[in-house]
């Protein structure tokens, strides 16, 4: 039983990161309709500018973190302003392929500059220390991701619904040719979209740094963050972050009493199974084309 | 010239005399090529067929039906892992076990093609993303398979002819790719390509006007794991030896990149497309050593980068095609011929 709720509390934990990247693709998919496979990718580049800060030009870490989100927000305009707006008459493929290529040039950028071997980041919380809550361990790195994961949603959530910039989002995602009429620069707000979601990503990407920093670190934490946010609908942020914690616990459920070897693809199969039962996730309203 | 006036004008392989000419001179270009091109040469075109026919056969699924596919080293892996044990394990000869492995790789497209029925965009793309990473893993895993340790392919003997050179695996690879490359050209210009074109342009249209819908879009799935099974059996042999990590993410993400590069819809496109990339592939691992721009980018790397990471280059550049060509030509290299076609075509007016 205590390893059961330890599994439990493992699997919050691993799933507020995997919330954290799905949040960020909700929120771009949501105005725009684009599967941002940059962003993991994005996060990475955050982190390693944090990285640079710290070590390189020997920033505070009070200064160096914040200044990498900002960067996080930037980068995600410019990418955005420079290359999504570009696309012509684009399609899903399209936009796939230019999200993955996208993501092959960061992930090239960053191996170029600091090569392939693990670094590691001078993060204030050691990734070793841990409280215990009766017999139960728990990393305060965790418990820190799993408060910025919550302070997030809470953020984001009251951000869509009183704010005048999350209201133009939400208007814009419903109905941008009427949100346009109504004087709302649909444009700038598919900019800032980028923005937000970058800066989600980037602090996850922040986050799972102390534990495993080298170019390849966002690879599965990317992929699970998007199995989660397919999961709960792809334009759901309370349904990304439930299917994120439904993953993290069925992933280390499954670790733990099944095949450890297994672990990291079950999410997948998990999806494959969700998806043929309902094609359209967990809580989206399966949308049926009108002729 | 182009008015087609009857159904067999449409349906032919080739639509005028030029290609006829074209084609001719192409087909005795690439049988002459092996009596001219030295062993690395060769190396590099057999890679390059094994593209092609992996490409051609995902254009079929991603051109011609609308579905995408992240998946699809899923397939070429179970094809190559497919030929590798029917040879050594039950002893079958080559050509069984390689028809039998993609058969194989073919039963699994039709499966997948099951669930992609209700799926379409980013719920397809990961459900097939899902069915790539979880093949090799399941393959890593199995004994039988070589685990992680990977295998050695069995000495390739067809008949008399016992193929041990590059050169005899490009006689035996070039006719093979040609054959396929004609037979998915049939294919797309008959009954079975054109409900794929309908089933991508408008699926509710084309299921009143009787197309089976269900039928075809699995069929797009087994046909074009099919052909990912037969690159992937072929390109056992030419790499010699296989482990699960060869089978990555990256790699389907290759082979979708080229078929995007080369143009959906059009198998001249697939063809030029992963010939493209799959040489640029081959050049790029050893960038320095290109003249000129390696020194430029050494002291690149040793001024602003590392000069340990200098072959992830390759990634960039790459990365840079597919952003560049999705954002001004969708349509690929094949976009570039018809639009320099049509320019040419009525110049100097």
């Amino acid at each position: 039983m205590i390893d059961f709720i330890q599994m439990l509390i493992n699997g919050v934990a691993v799933g507020s990161s995997y919330a954290l990247l799905g949040i960020a693709m909700v929120i771009i998919y949501k105005t725009s309709e684009v599967p941002n496979f940059a962003q993991g990718e994005m996060a990475l580049i955050s982190t390693y500018v944090a990285y640079m800060l710290l070590e390189q030009y020997q920033f505070p870490s009070y200064m160096a973190f914040p200044l990498s989100l900002v960067f996080a927000v930037v980068l995600g305009c410019v990418l955005e302003f420079t290359v999504l707006r570009r696309a012509k008459a684009p399609s899903v493929l399209g936009m796939i392929i230019i999200t993955i290529g996208l993501e092959m040039i960061l992930m090239g950028l960053v191996s170029w500059k600091f090569g392939a071997e693990q670094k590691s980041m001078p993060f204030p919380i050691s990734p070793y220390d841990s409280v215990m809550f009766g017999d139960f361990f728990v990393s305060t790195l965790e418990i820190l991701t799993l408060v910025v994961a919550l302070c997030a949603m809470i953020v984001l959530f009251l951000f869509f619904r009183y704010s005048r910039l999350g209201m133009a989002m939400k208007a814009t995602q419903q109905n941008p040719v009427a949100a346009r009429i109504m004087g709302i620069r649909t444009r700038r707000i598919l900019m800032a979209t980028w923005g937000i979601s970058s800066l989600v990503g980037a602090s996850a990407g922040l986050l799972i740094s102390p534990v495993i920093m080298q170019p390849y670190m966002m690879w599965d934490p990317m992929l699970k963050g998007f199995a989660a946010a397919v999961m709960g609908g792809m334009t759901s942020l309370p349904g990304a972050v439930f299917g994120a914690y439904l993953l993290g616990i069925i992933e280390n459920l499954f670790g733990g009493y099944i095949s450890i070897e297994f672990k990291s693809v079950v999410a997948f199969v998990v999806i494959v199974l969700m998806l043929c039962i309902r094609p359209s996730g967990l809580f989206a309203r399966h949308y049926v084309k009108k002729v | 010239m182009d008015m087609k006036r009857d159904y067999y004008e449409d349906v032919q392989l080739c639509t005028s005399g030029v290609v006829v000419f074209w084609l001719v001179a192409l087909l005795i270009g690439l049988a002459a090529f092996p009596f001219l091109a030295s062993s690395y040469t060769l190396y590099m075109a057999n890679f390059l067929a094994i593209n092609v026919i992996v490409v051609i056969g995902l254009n079929i699924l991603v051109g011609y039906a609308g579905q995408v596919s992240l998946g699809h080293a899923g397939f070429f892996a179970i094809g190559a892992y497919g030929t590798v044990i029917l040879m050594s394990e039950a002893q079958l000869p080559f050509f069984a076990a390689l028809v039998l492995a993609a058969l194989i790789a073919a039963a699994f497209g039709f499966l997948l093609g099951l669930p992609a029925l209700r799926l379409e965009g980013p719920y397809l793309a990961i459900a097939t993303l899902g069915f790539g990473l979880t093949i090799t893993q399941i393959i890593g895993r199995i004994e039988l398979f070589g685990g992680r340790q990977g295998l050695h392919t069995p000495d390739l003997i067809i008949g008399p002819w016992h193929l041990e050179s590059d050169r005899d695996f490009y006689f035996l690879l070039i006719p093979i790719t040609v054959l396929l490359a004609i037979a998915a050209r049939n294919l797309t210009k008959t009954k079975i390509g054109r409900a794929l074109i309908a089933i991508r342009d408008a699926e509710i249209a084309a299921e009143t006007l009787g197309v089976n819908i269900m039928g075809y879009k699995t069929l797009a799935f087994a046909i074009s794991a099919f052909y990912a099974g037969i690159g992937g059996g072929l390109f056992a042999f030419v790499l010699r030896f296989i482990e699960p990590e060869i089978f990555t993410l990256l790699m389907s993400i290759m082979f979708l990149a080229m078929v995007v590069v080369g143009g959906l819809g059009s198998i001249m496109g697939s063809i030029t497309g992963a010939c493209l990339l799959g040489w640029l592939d081959l050049q790029l691992r050893n960038i320095l050593e290109i003249p000129y721009l390696g020194t430029w980018l050494e002291a690149l790397s040793q001024e602003w980068f590392s000069i340990t990471g200098v072959s992830n280059i390759q990634l960039i550049v790459f990365g840079t095609i597919m952003v560049l060509i999705m954002l001004f030509e969708p349509l690929g290299l094949f976009g570039f011929w018809i639009r320099a076609k049509k320019y040419w075509k009525t110049w100097p007016f």
